[in-house]
């Protein structure tokens, strides 16, 4: 059951990500939800290094001193660790075009961001 | 190992680094001078275009086998063993297909660069326009070389940031920022279910490369539903990326905002995805095909009908808009529809006799549009940034006699748009015509589809040219054409349609070919120098040139039989309309462009309505027609 947790804590964070995205109007509200799927990912990303076995090649940290049977792949710890920068640079864009809007045309809603259309 | 042996191994990640490199030296050039910023942004687009041909001629005269690989970090024989034996470095494989999309991305990145010398000229931070512009190129040119999936995943993001940066870069426009933030927005969560479904994929096989991915995949007695749900992911994010249909709203508005010669570029960038789409298809799922054929040829089917709906819908939404560059950006996403219909035909059919028998063919017409479309369309954005550069407007109906200055620019746009409807000669028909035999049989209500969607693509570029190039001359409006290296970007792009369009045999030879067969692995001869063979007939358009040649020399030589200066008098000097009045108030009668189709579209509001309403601008909406899109996709890939 242990075993599961992050898992849950993954469909928990994406899934309400996704509701932010898909029903709440506000700009930032939208870059919090983006930044919530995005955590999620990771987070599934992470879960993924722990594996049952011992004796692996280049394990990141494991806990088999302390008798526990699991090890970290060190793999997903790169890639998680990349996508974060990225997760980064994305939301850094993302918010920068937010405050633009707002300063030169006082869109803070999807609502009003609807010129392009049809 | 000679020098060419070595930098024949070495050119996959010269590739992305040179461009890099240039991309983040241009600052400190631009400090020192402008002009030395301009001289190392040429030389560097000439020694990336110059590094791709070599490459794409070593890898495409050698039949579109995998001819050079690149190991990150190590050369075979000094890996380090990972438990399962494989290595666990990101790899740069280079086939045909891949060569095949570097070369195009090279092309349209050389002429845009050329044409932003002086379209940007009127903008300030224009070292941060060219870093992005590179930065671009090199993502660009990263997705389509990696043998890695999570690399795959770093250049798709690198390349949205580039787009988005770019498409905001005009900042007086208010629209600029909303095309960006909707683009980024819908391609950073494609990113996050792209990495989602990497990560899905990691847990299972314990890898990330893709041709480990395609023996583990197949490498069970029957497929795992796990894998299905992948393919599904896969299937929309790639989708999205290529702006098919009903993820397209996204693109059509950051294409549209974005600077020309930019919106060129980004067509190419949304043909990575597309390349993307097949590479994940073919070579991921279609290793072991005897195992995954019906997921293969389920995929097949869920491509073929998102582009028919990318067709219909582009093309329909593109006859009723009055902005000259959302009109085009439409018409792009109904050309993308024609990319995935002829792959799709190939992957529903795969690995059955009608493969050979039309499906091939049907795959070649779809890879050949590609590279057709990336240039056309770079042809034609080109064109509508040099209109709107002149007019100072992007409305079409307040556009009018820019013909009579601008005869070069109306040149260019003549030769993008009969290619861009499928006119004989033109390269557009070639690759059309390779679709339509092939899809007829698979399908004949999808080929007629097709066809209706090439006339209607006419039907638009008629009425551009009327509203742009036709009529009295805009007396506001400063006379002469537009600067020349405008001119001379256009130039390339319109020498490549022309000599695509009269040796297609020859193309499809040495370029398409080996692109086909190095994502599906079966051989096939469609074209020998001068004459393409679409299966049914054979086409040659040396031949149909010569006779139009041979019937204009006798029209002329009739003409000259006739009488000279005749000038008409009296009644017959008047304009005559259909016996309508030809002038309201003193003023002349004017049909301005978004009325052109007015009954056509009347009869249709039925259509139309449902349809402008769906593209609301809402971008809550437009998510969530990304995520019912994708569960569609999934449950279909799965129940299928």
């Amino acid at each position: 059951m242990m075993g599961e947790l992050p898992y849950l804590a993954v469909v928990a964070l994406i899934g309400i990500g996704l509701y932010i995205t898909l029903f709440k109007k506000n700009l930032i509200k939208l870059a919090m939800g983006i930044t919530l799927i995005e955590a999620g990912v990771n987070l599934f990303l992470i879960s993924l290094a722990f594996r049952a076995g011992e004796n692996m090649a280049a394990p990141v940290f494991t806990l088999q001193l302390l008798g526990d049977k699991t090890y970290s792949l060190p793999t997903p710890h790169a890639l998680t660790l990349t996508s974060i920068v990225i997760g980064v640079a994305t939301t850094a864009l993302l918010l920068a075009f937010i405050m633009q809007v707002y300063r030169k045309h006082g869109i803070t809603s999807t609502e009003d961001l609807r010129r392009l259309k049809g | 190992m000679s020098f060419y042996d070595s930098f024949i191994e070495t050119a996959p990640a010269l590739l992305v680094a040179i461009p890099l490199l240039i991309a983040f030296m241009t600052p400190i050039m631009s400090k020192i001078s402008s002009n030395l910023r301009k001289v190392w942004n040429i030389l560097g687009i000439i020694i990336v275009a110059a590094v791709m041909l070599v490459l794409g001629f070593e890898v495409l005269s050698g039949g579109g086998a995998v001819s050079s690989v690149y190991v990150f970090g190590g050369r075979e024989g000094t890996l380090f063993p990972l438990p399962g034996g494989n290595v666990a470095r990101i790899t740069f494989y280079v086939d045909g297909m891949s060569a095949f999309m570097g070369l195009l991305m090279t092309v349209v990145a050389f002429g845009s660069l050329i044409y932003s010398l002086s379209f940007m000229k009127r903008y300030t931070g224009l070292d941060k326009y060219y870093t992005l512009l590179f930065l671009m190129l090199a993502a660009n040119l990263g997705m389509v070389f990696t043998g890695d999936l999570f690399n795959l995943f770093v250049w798709f993001e690198i390349s949205a940031v580039a787009i988005c940066a770019l498409t905001a870069y005009r900042t007086e426009r208010g629209e600029s920022f909303e095309g960006a933030i909707k683009y980024l927005v819908y391609s950073t969560i494609a990113g996050l279910l792209l990495l989602f479904s990497i990560g899905i994929l990691y847990g299972q096989y314990g890898h990330l490369n893709i041709v480990y991915l395609s023996k583990a995949i197949g490498g069970h007695s029957e497929m795992l539903v796990m894998d299905k749900l992948v393919l599904g992911i896969l299937v929309t994010v790639f989708a999205l990326k290529a702006g098919s249909v009903p993820m397209h709203m996204a693109t059509t508005d950051a294409y549209s905002e974005a600077p020309a010669p930019i919106t060129a570029m980004m067509v190419t960038a949304s043909q990575a995805g597309l390349y993307a789409l097949f590479r994940s298809v073919f070579t991921m799922y279609g290793a072991n095909i005897q195992i995954t054929q019906a997921t293969v040829n389920t995929a097949g089917w869920v491509v073929v009908i998102l582009g028919i709906m990318a067709m219909f819908v582009g093309v329909t939404m593109a006859l009723v808009q009055k902005d000259i560059k959302r009109l085009m950006a439409y018409c792009a996403i109904s050309q993308t529809g024609f990319m995935l219909l002829g792959v799709g035909v190939g992957m529903a059919v795969y690995n059955t006799p009608e493969f050979l028998e039309f499906g091939r063919i049907a795959m070649s017409g779809g890879i050949f549009h590609i590279f057709n479309d990336a240039i056309y369309m770079g042809l034609l954005f080109m064109t509508a940034g040099a209109i709107i550069y002149k007019t100072g407007t992007r409305d079409l109906n307040k556009m009018g006699g820019l013909g009579r200055d601008m005869w070069l620019t109306a040149i260019f746009f003549i030769i993008g748009a009969l290619a861009i409807s499928g006119i004989p000669p033109m390269n557009g028909f070639s690759s059309k015509l390779l679709m339509y035999e092939s899809v007829f049989k698979f399908s004949p209500v999808i080929g007629a589809i097709a066809m209706l969607v090439s006339l209607l693509t006419l039907a638009i570029f008629v009425k551009v040219f009327y509203s742009a190039f036709m009529g009295p001359r805009n007396k506001d409006m400063k006379r002469g054409e537009v600067p020349t290296t405008m001119l001379l970007g256009m130039a390339l792009l319109g020498s490549v349609i022309l000599v695509f369009s009269l040796f297609p045999g020859l193309v499809v030879r040495t370029l398409v070919d080996p692109a086909v067969n190095a994502l599906t692995g079966v051989e096939g001869t469609t074209g020998t120098s001068l004459t393409l063979f679409t299966g049914e007939g054979s086409w040659n358009a040396i031949v149909l040139v010569a006779a139009f040649a041979v019937a204009l020399v006798v029209s002329l030589l009739i003409r000259s039989l006739g009488h000279r200066g005749t000038t008409p008098k009296g009644e017959g000097a008047k304009p005559y309309l259909f016996g309508n009045p030809t002038e309201i108030d003193g003023k002349p009668l004017t049909v301005t462009g978004s009325n052109l189709y007015w009954g056509f579209t009347k009869a249709l509001s039925r259509y139309y309505r449902p349809t402008e309403g769906a593209h609301s601008g809402l971008l809550n909406e437009y998510i969530f027609y990304l995520i019912a899109a994708l569960v569609i996709v999934m449950a279909v890939m799965v129940f299928l």
